[in-house]
């Protein structure tokens, strides 16, 4: 379909949604990411069962700890999608490009970029 | 096992207003079972604390170590060597592993991460309910197994009470009278005889009444 999807959209792949752990969502800002959305299987059709469903609970758990950081829990979403319906793909990746440009840029950016961020050999070290 | 849960971040943020460089310090005993200061925890915690504080324009430099347990000597020696380097501590062990490691660096104040809530169970995954309430004095033998002290909202000895309807609580319809538990296993075993025994007044000096307690094996003292 060749169809396109904003350019600064990273993708981050796991073998389930139900790999993702709250941890992995606080490192993504940590990092710098302005925003983050978990796209997961269709509920009812997750290969390994409930997948996507305790990756739905977790993203919930991060959104309250983001909130707790100031940094707001808003900038963090699950949406779900099967691996057919790459329109709905963009179109989600559209929909969160326009909410978190309207977000703005994470407000940690600012301190990130007094501090010289680790080359990877650091971050392979720790 | 000990229950613990994780105090508000905001707490946290107070505690550590003042520091810039803080140890969050894990401990792999019950804490861990009840994903309230295990490994993860303190990764979580961590990330958690250096975003708030990024976001305060006052970045903090955060050291992650898990001990073995909070609460054993030798465990705790783990971190001399470097806890000095550091403003504080916070520890995400139960009530008992922040209070040892207190008194083994007196220099360093040790903050506590989690509120340390009961003895208790895994019921199912994510949900952890108290069983004991370490009165120092069983009576499990008499009651089905289940403690009258520890389930029993007045901690009658000789229930039920007239707070006791549908097999649940007067103080909450979703706490279980203990004593119409007590009744239902001890009916279910044929013990039922057991209720015509009168239980005694507990004896509360062996629980906190007694103020606070301690336990001597010279078998097992070196």
């Amino acid at each position: 379909m060749r169809l396109s999807y904003p350019p600064n959209i990273k993708i981050i792949k796991v073998p389930c949604t139900g790999k993702v752990d709250v941890l992995y969502l606080l490192k993504a800002f940590q990092n710098g990411a302005d925003g983050v959305y978990v796209a997961g299987c269709m509920e009812g059709d997750c290969h390994y069962l409930t997948g996507n469903i305790r990756a739905r609970k977790r993203v919930e758990y991060a959104k309250k700890i983001l909130d707790e950081t100031g940094i707001g829990g808003d900038r963090l979403a699950m949406y779900n999608m099967s691996a057919a319906q790459a329109p709905r793909f963009v179109e989600v990746a559209n929909e969160m490009f326009e909410h978190i440009k309207k977000l703005g840029p994470n407000p940690i950016k600012q301190s990130l970029t007094n501090t010289p961020a680790p080359t990877r050999a650091e971050e392979v070290e720790q | 096992m000990i229950i613990g849960e994780s105090k508000p971040l905001k707490d946290i943020l107070f505690m550590i207003q003042n520091y810039s460089k803080i140890i969050v310090a894990g401990c792999r005993g019950c804490v861990t079972v009840c994903s309230a200061g295990g490994e993860k925890e303190v990764g979580i915690l961590a990330a958690a604390i250096s975003l708030a504080r990024q976001k305060e324009g006052k970045p903090i430099e955060i050291k992650e170590v898990t001990l073995e347990r909070q609460c054993d000597p030798e465990y705790l020696e783990e971190v001399r060597s470097f806890i000095d380097e550091y403003e504080a501590v916070v520890s995400i062990a139960c009530g008992a592993g922040v209070q040892f490691m207190a008194e083994k660096y007196r220099k360093v104040p040790i903050l506590p991460g989690i509120n340390t809530n009961f003895i208790g169970v895994t019921e199912e995954q994510g949900v952890w309910t108290e069983r004991c309430q370490s009165c120092g004095n069983c009576k499990l033998h008499l009651t089905g197994g289940i403690c009258p002290i520890a389930r029993c909202s007045k901690s009658l000895l000789n229930g039920p009470c007239g707070g006791s309807s549908n097999g649940k609580c007067e103080i909450n319809p979703e706490v279980d009278c203990a004593w119409q538990l007590i009744i239902d296993v001890l009916r279910e075993q044929g013990r039922l005889d057991l209720l015509e025994m009168i239980i005694p007044i507990n004896d509360w000096r062996t629980s906190r009444d007694g103020g606070p307690r301690k336990i001597i094996r010279e078998d097992l003292k070196l």
